[in-house]
């Protein structure tokens, strides 16, 4: 029984390390990594999947169900690639034995019948052994010379062991890259931010700061590095209506210390190990509210932008707005909030709101405006960048304007009870995001080291070379490829030619497999 | 004339040169009958005698039963589709270049600009494989069809060239891809050979078997012996692999400066994931058992058919950090 199942399970061994096996897993992975490109995924964006979800609201939970959201880190293709991988050290290792022994061994015997051999010659006239062996040197081969029962003598000659090495080193390599993946995924971290500019808009790294974030396994929330970063200004460069450049200046604390930095697309500020990236940007509109009591509140309130032109939506919220000093508390019913469209380049000679230029050159704010209940206090997160819907909806927030009303910088929205929303400006915000990733350096270390291997493992050939002197005075010459190529003829003949100076190679003949080129 | 002119007035000048070249290569694959000579090549050098030659190239000044043109004429046509190759080469690098020179930045700043970009590379692997007398002139027409398509397709993506966003304005554009248009272009050249590969290998079979041969088969009767085709499609396989698997990792450190994460399965990374993985697939099939390699040659055609996927619809159809790069 115990025979039985060991020899089930070396069976089953060599299935899993065979070629084969290598080959079909590789295509099995190949085919896995598609819906991952077809269908939103929660770790590029989980919004895309929330809309699938309202988009198809019977189809989505089935497709989650199969990890269709989270392909990357599901059962099935993790499944895939660890079979693939304990192939591969199943079929490393062995065969890093195997090799180890072959670089310490010597080049192996001929067969007798060196004539049965891809390449073989034989020699008229004397070679000399001294001198052959000093060319098969210069021709980078190992040598060993045997000296047979019958007087025969031959050297063997190997050389292309450098095709193995590297052989193994590449297969080694994918595991050292996906070493690096499963440490940066358990210790890496990373958090988004928008950033206005401006000394009372500066944010510090934690996770409370940042718009969205993510933790790796191992990481802990209060394990953070220590900083804060403020932007001083932040320019945009437009070229014929696209942007060509983006130039932020930071100012970062750390411990204290206080340091300037130049941020700008791929090149990120180093703080501690953590990269501070600058990944997009857009507008902040900055406006004042005036209630019906004359109190003032200003907001610094970024847009999404939702075209190319940088036309954005967003919102502005006064939930504390006409505070009334009579009673002390703020009037009923009375919070006021502002859906609004910002337009970089508003041309009021078309009937169009959106602009087509992203730059900032008449920028106007749409708004329309609610009063009644913002629906903010009931703990459920709601976006910052428009006003709760189904607080508009069910009657609880009421419509002061049936269209909206374009104002420009400076200008003034009036309310039906005598408030203002002043617009006050324009400023710009950069989106950065903050990421540390310790598996990053393994992974490079790791691709240097497959690219470097992979080249001799395509291109070095190894391949064996014979010279026999005969106890009857001839000598044999033969050579055997160990890897497919066609050059082995020509390789050999001119080797010969080095070793016995009178040997004339045979007219080349156009092997059908040698050369297939054109001219004769 | 602008510089914009220009680069297009060359661009169409490019296409039309290369159609020309085609037509010219088609004369000699279809009229020059030492290709049946080369047929009996091996029974020519066995006689080992240049009578025998001497014979075979007189009968070569005539033209065959039917054909219009001679033997020598055919060559001649050759000759001329060569040169026409490198003309339109030319005129493409020059395309490309007056379009460097009036915007002022490197030339990959968009799709079209991409896949022009892989019909130069996938020529200049084609001459330099004729140069090297690695294939017949005469294949030229498969490699000149192959290109001209490309850059046809190029055509209905086209862009007015336009400065870079800011993410493209990096050296890595120059390194990432540069490295991802050359493994393209290898490899469509590659795929070329395995599919002629494939072509001649059936048409051997139909012939062995006494089937009849219609097209295309039939195209295939002046292609040359089908192991070599197929150690060919190897060769340049094992160039372009190395090429790509580096193009894709520089992809990954250019995405770590700009996007702030070096791999994060973006569309385009996924398809550039699978034609890695198809193409090691192709690589191992080649090396493994017969079975398995017979079958190399469609993994390789897979491959590509994955490499013009992630051009096209993961350019057009898919929504990713890629897409900006213009269409
Ligand atoms: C992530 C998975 C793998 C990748 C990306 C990969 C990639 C490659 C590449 C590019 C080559 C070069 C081909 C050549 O030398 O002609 C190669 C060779 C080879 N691979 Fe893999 N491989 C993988 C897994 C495996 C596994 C699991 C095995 C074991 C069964 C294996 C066995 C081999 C062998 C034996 C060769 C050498 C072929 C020769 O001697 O020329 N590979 N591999």
């Amino acid at each position: 029984m115990k025979k039985k199942i060991r020899s089930f399970a070396r069976r089953w061994w060599h299935q899993l390390t065979s070629m084969r096996t290598a080959l079909l897993l590789l295509l099995a992975l190949a085919l896995a990594a598609i819906p991952g490109s077809t269908f939103p995924q929660r770790s590029i964006s989980p919004t895309d999947v929330d809309g699938y979800y309202a988009e198809h609201p019977d189809l989505a939970p089935f497709l989650d169900r199969l990890w269709a959201f989270d392909v990357y880190t599901s059962p099935w293709f993790s499944a895939i690639y660890l079979l693939l991988m304990i192939s591969l050290i199943g079929c490393v290792v062995p065969r890093l034995g195997v090799h180890l022994k072959a670089l310490r061994a010597a080049p192996p015997e001929a067969p007798r019948r060196m004539e049965i051999l891809p390449y073989h010659r034989r020699l008229d006239g004397e070679v000399n052994e001294t001198r052959a062996r000093a060319a098969l040197k210069q021709h980078r081969f190992r040598t060993v010379r045997r000296e047979a029962d019958d007087g025969a003598v031959t050297v063997a000659a190997e050389k292309g062991y450098l095709r193995e090495s590297g052989n193994l080193l590449f297969h080694a390599s994918i595991i050292f890259v996906l070493v690096g993946v499963a440490v940066g995924s358990l210790f890496s971290w990373y958090g988004n931010r928008i950033l206005s500019e401006g000394e009372d808009q500066a944010f510090c790294n934690n996770l409370q700061q940042y718009d969205e974030y993510g933790l790796g396994a191992y990481v802990s929330e209060t394990s953070l590095p220590g900083f804060c970063l403020q932007l001083d200004d932040f320019e945009a460069e437009f070229t014929d209506g696209g942007p060509t450049s983006y130039d932020a200046e930071v100012t970062y604390t750390v411990d204290g210390d206080e340091d300037a930095y130049n941020l700008r697309v791929n090149h990120p500020l180093n703080i501690d190990g953590a990269n501070v990236f600058l990944i997009g940007h857009g507008y902040t509109a900055v406006v004042t509210y005036t209630d019906r009591y004359g109190n003032s509140e200003s907001r610094h309130q970024p847009f999404l932008s939702m075209d190319a032109a940088l036309n954005s939506e967003g919102a502005f919220k006064f939930p504390d707005a006409n505070f009334n000093p009579e009673t002390g508390e703020v009037d009923s019913g009375a919070e006021v909030g502002f859906d609004a469209i910002l337009v970089p380049t508003y041309d009021d000679s078309t009937a169009m709101l959106l602009g087509s230029e992203p730059e900032l050159n008449n920028p106007v704010l749409a708004l329309t405006a609610y009063r009644g209940d913002l629906g903010m206090g009931d703990g459920l997160p709601e976006s910052v960048y428009s006003v709760n819907e189904e607080q508009v909806a069910s009657g609880e927030l009421e419509q002061l304007n049936d269209e909206a009303e374009v104002i420009g910088v400076g200008d003034t929205m009036e309310l039906d009870d005598g408030s203002t929303l002043t617009f006050d400006g324009v400023e710009q915000y950069a989106v950065l995001q903050v990421r540390y990733d310790p598996g990053g350096p393994i992974v490079l270390v790791g691709a240097v080291i497959l690219i470097g291997a992979l080249l001799p493992a395509l291109t070095v050939r190894r391949r064996r070379y014979w010279i026999r002197w005969n106890p009857d005075g001839s000598v044999e010459v033969a050579g055997l490829n160990r890897n497919d190529y066609d050059g082995l003829e020509e390789e050999c003949d001119a080797l010969t030619a080095d070793i016995a100076p009178d040997f004339r190679p045979p007219k080349p003949r156009t092997d059908s497999e040698a050369s297939i080129g054109s001219t004769s | 004339m602008t510089g914009a002119e220009a680069a297009n007035a060359l661009f169409v000048a490019t296409i039309l040169v290369y159609a020309s070249a085609m037509f010219a290569y088609a004369l000699e694959y279809a009229f020059d009958r030492r290709a049946e000579k080369r047929v009996s090549e091996k029974e020519l050098v066995a006689a080992g005698n240049a009578v025998v030659d001497r014979a075979a190239k007189d009968r070569a000044s005539e033209p065959a039963a039917g054909a219009p043109i001679t033997p020598a004429a055919a060559r001649g046509a050759g000759r001329l589709g060569l040169v026409l190759t490198y003309l339109g080469t030319a005129a493409l690098a020059a395309s490309i270049v007056t379009r460097v020179v009036y915007t002022g930045r490197w030339p990959w700043g968009n799709m079209f600009e991409y896949t022009v970009g892989v019909a130069l590379a996938g020529m200049i692997t084609w001459l330099v494989l004729v140069s090297s007398r690695h294939v017949p002139r005469r294949l030229g027409l498969f490699a000149t069809f192959a290109v001209t398509m490309v850059l046809g397709t190029s055509v209905r993506v086209y862009t007015e060239a336009g400065p870079l966003v800011p993410a493209l304005d990096s050296y890595w554009i120059v390194i990432h891809v540069t490295a991802a248009i050359a493994a393209s272009g290898a490899l469509l050249i590659g795929c070329v050979f395995a599919i002629l590969h494939l072509l001649k290998r059936r048409y051997d079979r139909n012939v062995s078997d006494g089937k009849a041969i219609r097209f295309p088969l039939n195209v295939a009767e002046r292609l040359p012996d089908a192991t070599a085709l197929e150690r060919l499609t190897f060769k340049i396989h094992v160039f372009a692999f190395p090429l790509l698997t580096f193009g894709i990792f520089a992809g990954a450190v250019w995405a770590h400066f700009a996007w702030g994460r070096y791999w994060a399965w973006d569309p385009k990374e996924v398809w550039a994931f699978i034609a890695w993985v198809v193409y090691a697939a192709y690589l191992h099939a080649r090396v493994s058992g017969r079975s398995a390699k017979a079958n190399a040659p469609w993994i390789a055609i897979l491959g590509y058919a994955v490499m013009l996927f992630n051009l096209t619809a993961v350019n057009l159809v898919f929504d990713g950090l890629h897409s900006y790069a213009g269409v």
